[in-house]
């Protein structure tokens, strides 16, 4: 900014401008409803979860397994061809324990989204999913987890047929 | 490729401000006014609009560039709104430096606005939809769990602690200081930072910038034409820009790779070989502290892991060998979305003409880069300027 042309700085205004009525505005609330297709590739995903099988799908051209699965590898720009059952077992890879909602009211318990690689997979390929039943202090990248289910009757075949993961008590295998 | 040089002849700015009075029209038109006021040219003399403006969402505005184009003057002109989430406010110049640079116009008003203040109760609000639809937004996120998640990966990577993030919010908000439009200049510590309210792990509050209202615009014409305007023309010299893929859980988002392919094709185009040398100023978008030290490894003015002791090291203060920041970045004088990266841009006209006032770079800088980055860790647009 140089000195010769500040004449139109604009007006801050505060809070109380409003609760004191001394500015003029209108509001709105939108009403915005959508119906999503699922697609090819995320609806057997889904249709997978509903039986408590986690699906990912192979791409033949990098080899790579991708969990959540896509019609076309983003790397190589083919279509992907061959359906895996994946474990549902798993490593953190990323996380975050969040304090805020989206509108910055606090939250009593924290929500801890996490990045998991699911045993199996192809290093990297993570997705994303919730952690319950962690302390926070316990929760680091590389903390082994596996998936809690919804009961099989409630399920609706969506991400949250998987209610989140929590630490593996002890290595099976 | 034969391509004019294209300068930059004037800018203008709003103050930067947590709720403006005028309309998203209205600072439009002032930052347009005081950009052809500051190179005394008049509309007429302008041949296309290039707009930048980040989601209509928030302003519940469809095509909100066409309804705000009586502040841009974008009525009966070649007109253009570029949108690319956080990198826009960079790539809405590189719009309006391919519009010249190809021979079609002459000279190109570039205008950048945001006012995130009308959308209630919160703006995060409009960046929900970011999110997937089907496997993400059922999990309930918001925004800051992708920067946390970037942040924790970039911090797991190197073993680097909150202090050394930290410090990038101090300098910034000390460089803002001498800014006249910034929000939050002024000098706290790196307690304060690591001190203050925990977000979503690793964020906390003042690792963050602020919210604002705020519009910037820029005047750029062709060679022959930016001499007549002006004895100090500043030149756009490369441009690049990149994005990465939408499945960001599947990166290793410890390092900003589309960030390195947008440099190297800037510098390429600019000649620059030696960035460390070779470049004067920079200014990374700073939306979170760390960000800025992640850009910087991504711009190659740092090696991968080695950001936050070169700042410590004093070399990216406004009297250092490379200033970062010298306006006060995002994290002090604010972040209107597409106005925040144009005003990077500005800067570096402002700095290369020596016209900064108290944040003045020392030394005559030849050279500078500014660079803005956007959407789920994907965008990265790159600038570089110079004398």
């Amino acid at each position: 900014m140089t000195e010769h042309i500040t004449e139109y700085p604009g007006t801050p205004l505060k809070e109380r401008d409003f609760t004191e009525g001394k500015v003029l505005y209108n509001w709105w609330v939108p009403k915005a409803d959508y119906a999503w297709d699922a697609g090819v590739a995320i609806g057997k995903f889904l249709a997978g979860l509903k039986e408590g099988k986690i699906l990912g799908i192979t791409c033949p051209q990098c080899g790579r397994i991708l969990v959540p699965p896509r019609m076309v590898c983003s790397d190589c720009f083919v279509p992907t061809d061959h359906w895996v059952e994946v474990r549902h077992t798993g490593t953190v890879r990323m996380f975050s324990i969040t304090y805020v909602t989206w509108d910055m009211q606090r939250l009593e318990k924290p929500l801890i989204p996490a990045v998991i690689e699911l045993d199996g997979i192809t290093p990297g390929m993570g997705f994303m999913h919730l952690l319950d039943e962690v302390d926070r202090d316990d929760v680091h990248i590389g903390l082994r987890v596996e998936a809690v289910w919804r009961p099989a009757e409630e399920r609706t075949a969506a991400i949250t047929d998987i209610l989140y993961f929590r630490p593996l008590k002890e290595e099976t295998s | 490729m034969k391509m004019r040089r294209v300068a930059v002849v004037g800018a203008g700015m709003t103050k930067f401000v947590r709720r403006a009075m005028e309309t998203a029209d209205e600072l439009t038109w002032m930052a347009s006014k005081m950009a052809l006021d500051s190179c005394g040219l008049n509309l007429d003399d302008i041949d296309c609009i290039a707009h930048g403006s980040a989601p209509d969402s928030f302003d519940g505005v469809h095509m909100k560039s066409e309804y705000l184009s009586p502040g841009s003057g974008g009525w009966r002109k070649p007109y253009i709104r570029c949108y690319v989430g956080g990198g826009t406010g960079v790539m809405t110049p590189i719009h309006g430096w391919y519009h010249i640079a190809s021979g079609l116009f002459d000279t190109c008003l570039v205008v950048c606005e945001e006012k995130m203040s009308s959308c209630q109760p919160h703006p995060q609000g409009a960046f929900l939809t970011i999110f997937d639809h089907t496997l993400e937004r059922p999990l309930g996120p918001n925004l800051l769990w992708i920067f946390a998640m970037e942040m924790n990966a970039y911090m797991h990577r190197y073993g680097f602690s909150k202090e050394d993030f930290a410090q990038v919010t101090v300098k910034n908000r000390r460089n803002a200081m001498h800014h006249p439009c910034a929000l939050l200049g002024g000098e706290i510590t790196v307690e304060d930072v690591v001190n203050s309210p925990e977000m979503a792990w690793p964020v906390q509050r003042l690792d963050v910038s602020p919210i604002s209202d705020g519009a910037v615009a820029l005047v750029l014409a062709a060679d022959k034409v930016a001499w007549r305007i002006t004895d100090d023309p500043v030149w756009i010299e490369g441009v690049g820009w990149n994005l990465e893929t939408t499945y960001w859980m599947n990166r290793d988002l410890s390092y900003p790779r589309q960030v390195e392919f947008a440099a190297r094709m800037a510098y390429e185009m600019a000649g620059i070989t030696e960035p460390r040398k070779q470049l004067n100023i920079a200014e990374p978008y700073d939306p979170f502290n760390y960000k800025e030290l992640h850009h910087l490894e991504g711009l190659l003015l740092a090696d991968k892991g080695k950001a936050p002791a070169f700042i410590a090291s004093g070399e990216a203060d406004i009297d250092g060998n490379l200033p970062v920041c010298p306006s006060g970045g995002l994290l002090g004088v604010g972040n209107p979305i597409a106005a925040a990266g144009l005003m990077k841009v500005a800067e570096l006209f402002w700095q290369l003409r020596g016209e900064a006032g108290a944040r003045q770079v020392p030394g005559n800088p030849k050279r500078g880069v500014a660079q803005a980055w956007g959407d789920l860790m994907q965008v990265a647009t790159v600038i570089t300027m110079g004398v």
